[in-house]
């Protein structure tokens, strides 16, 4: 299915307070609520261009900061169907797969705002409807892939009573 | 063996030779969680469907991000907190204690060679003392609880090693600030790093925290150090478990070294809205200041409130500046009323909070409103951290945030360097 590449105004280093402020985790605890106010800092009203299955597009280092999970899980209840960025910071990578939302590596130059992509994760690409172009994604890690099928950590962990299986 | 500390620590709790890249699952010594992420760490664990959390000697939940309460919403959580304490029979440290990073190591919870999970991305300032302790998600940490394990990817560790002698006025956290300047806010992303040097053997052990503490902020895993004679004073005055020294071998294999000469370093301050965006203070000298805040798990310690106390005794802060001052513990806080810190403080027209973490992360004691401009001794200086987007903040040093509340604009402590140890 075809969806649609949102960029903000930032590439670099988006933050966890930039994902949802600080104002609010401790505020909110309605996953949906708190996906209204994902980007507020940088961009008003940022939650309602987005359908579900859309894309959020991004350079480096996305996710640095703080360790709130509330990062994904907004990001997840605001009906986004992946991050493209390329590359995280250690604990938001950890908590996307852990809350079973799913983030992708690649080179992101080539994806405009608006662009119009379709993501393969049997083929490890990213087709650029746009643009007529296939952009080649890094594998996901087995381990994470197996959190994402099971729709998080904790689903994963009820199956199988520990990681045993993955090692 | 070739193995660095992450390697050795890792392998020593996953009873295999762990090898940067490997998956493994290892035990872990001892976990916890603030008031911003035990709601879901409680949560998730519920989700789990365990009953009794692994050991309750080795969890704890600390409330010092919004402490006390602000607002009904947080009052809940910490309610949720308290009750989940009792249930499972953990210790909570309740509002006036202390932020986690500090009371965590000062309460003798955690020893070299333990390896430490904390749902709090600074959980990273144990490596001072040798241990290999990191920050997670509250799922994460759930999982923890439940099983008394975690998965890890054994990371790949960069060596810094810092000579020179620190000119006067010049503090670790110039040290720091100067060097995620120089790699960046991801140069050490999913790494991690072992500080060495002179500059490192001479520093005290507190002095220590605030660098292991912002290893995160340029994007790894954990900043280690060695443990030496310091360390081990140190360890023996607040903890009663056994520490278990860990070393790299000496020809352990490194993603990189980096070495930095730091005899000249001036005083240095990470500009708005990134912390790598750092400049030496006679660049941003003379900018206007609303707020100064003195504070936090990098640098509120009694040392840091020392050097503080130094250069505004007798002295009063600039009538534009709201100064706000919070002691990183309640017995740092004792200290400082001893050491009469406090009164200087007061009398410098300073507010002086309750311990915790004050407004670090703008949830209460000190939001910036549109257009101010705070210098503060923290972390971070993300757009909208200390709670509104439209402000900006300025990192730094103790000395450089007295220098700069006395003149209401930001200023070299240099100029107050009689008044220096
Ligand atoms: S003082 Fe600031 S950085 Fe440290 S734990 Fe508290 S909120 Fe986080």
């Amino acid at each position: 299915m075809v969806n649609f590449a949102h960029r903000l105004k930032i590439s670099n280093d988006i933050n966890t307070d930039y994902i949802i402020s600080g104002r609010y985790k401790f505020k909110i605890q309605n996953e949906k609520e708190l996906a209204k106010h994902i980007f507020e800092d940088l961009e008003e009203n940022f939650y309602k261009k987005i359908k579900p299955g859309d894309f959020l597009v991004a350079g480096k280092n996305f996710g640095c900061g703080s360790s709130r999970e509330q990062a994904p899980v907004a990001l997840k209840a605001s009906g986004l169907q992946a991050i493209i960025a390329t590359s995280y910071a250690r604990i938001f990578y950890r908590n996307s797969f852990n809350v079973g939302f799913c983030l992708v590596e690649c080179e992101t130059n080539y994806i405009d705002d608006m662009d119009e992509l379709e993501l393969d994760l049997e083929k490890n690409i990213i087709r650029n409807v746009s643009k007529g172009v296939n952009l080649e994604i890094k594998p996901i890690p087995g381990i994470m892939k197996k959190f994402l099928e099971k729709g998080g950590v904790v689903e994963y962990f009820k199956a199988h009573g520990g990681f045993e299986e993955i090692i | 063996m070739r193995q660095t500390i992450a390697e050795k620590i890792l392998s020593e709790h996953c009873e295999k030779r762990a090898r940067a890249g490997d998956i493994v699952i290892a035990k872990v010594d001892f976990c916890f969680g603030q008031d911003g992420t035990s709601g879901i760490i409680i949560d998730s664990f519920r989700k789990l469907g365990v009953e009794t959390i692994f050991d309750k000697e080795r969890f704890c939940m600390v409330i010092d991000h919004s402490s006390p309460s602000p607002n009904i919403g947080v009052s809940a959580i910490h309610d949720k907190i308290r009750g989940f304490a009792r249930e499972q029979g953990v210790k909570v440290f309740d509002i006036g204690s202390g932020v986690c990073h500090q009371v965590i190591p000062e309460t003798g919870f955690v020893t070299c060679g333990d390896l430490v999970l904390g749902a709090d991305s600074h959980t990273c300032t144990y490596g001072a003392i040798n241990v290999l302790s990191t920050g997670v998600g509250s799922t994460d940490l759930a999982i923890t609880l439940a099983s008394g394990e975690n998965w890890f990817k054994v990371p790949e560790t960069i060596r810094i090693i810092v000579n020179g002698d620190l000119p006067k006025g010049v503090f670790s956290k110039d040290v720091i600030l100067n060097i995620i300047g120089d790699v960046g806010s991801d140069g050490a992303t999913y790494q991690a790093v072992e500080f060495y040097g002179e500059v490192i053997d001479d520093l005290s052990v507190d002095a220590r925290f605030t660098i292991s503490n912002m290893a995160v902020e340029m994007g790894a895993k954990c900043g280690l150090m060695r443990a030496d004679r310091k360390t081990m004073d140190w360890i023996k005055k607040h903890s009663i478990r056994e520490p278990r020294p860990v070393e790299a071998d000496e020809d352990a294999r490194y993603l990189m070294t980096l070495e930095y000469d730091l005899s000249d370093l001036a005083p240095q301050v990470a500009m708005p809205h990134t912390v790598d965006n750092v400049c030496g203070v006679e660049e941003v000298e003379g900018t206007p200041v609303d707020e100064v805040y003195i504070g936090t798990c990098t640098n509120g310690r009694l040392e840091d409130l020392e050097t503080a106390a130094r250069i505004l005794k007798g002295r009063r802060a600039a009538k534009r500046v709201k100064l706000i001052i919070t002691p990183a513990s309640r017995n740092i806080y004792l200290e400082a009323l001893k050491k009469g810190y406090v009164e200087t403080f007061m009398s410098a027209g300073a507010i002086v909070n309750n311990p915790g973490c004050g407004p670090c992360v703008g949830t209460h004691q000190g939001v910036l409103a549109d257009g101010e401009k705070a210098f503060s001794t923290a972390n971070r200086n993300f757009k909208g951290r200390m709670g509104n987007p439209n402000a900006e903040i300025y990192l730094g040093s103790p000395a450089t945030a007295a220098a700069t509340a006395l003149e209401g604009r930001i200023a070299d402590p240099r100029e107050h360097k009689r008044r220096l140890k």
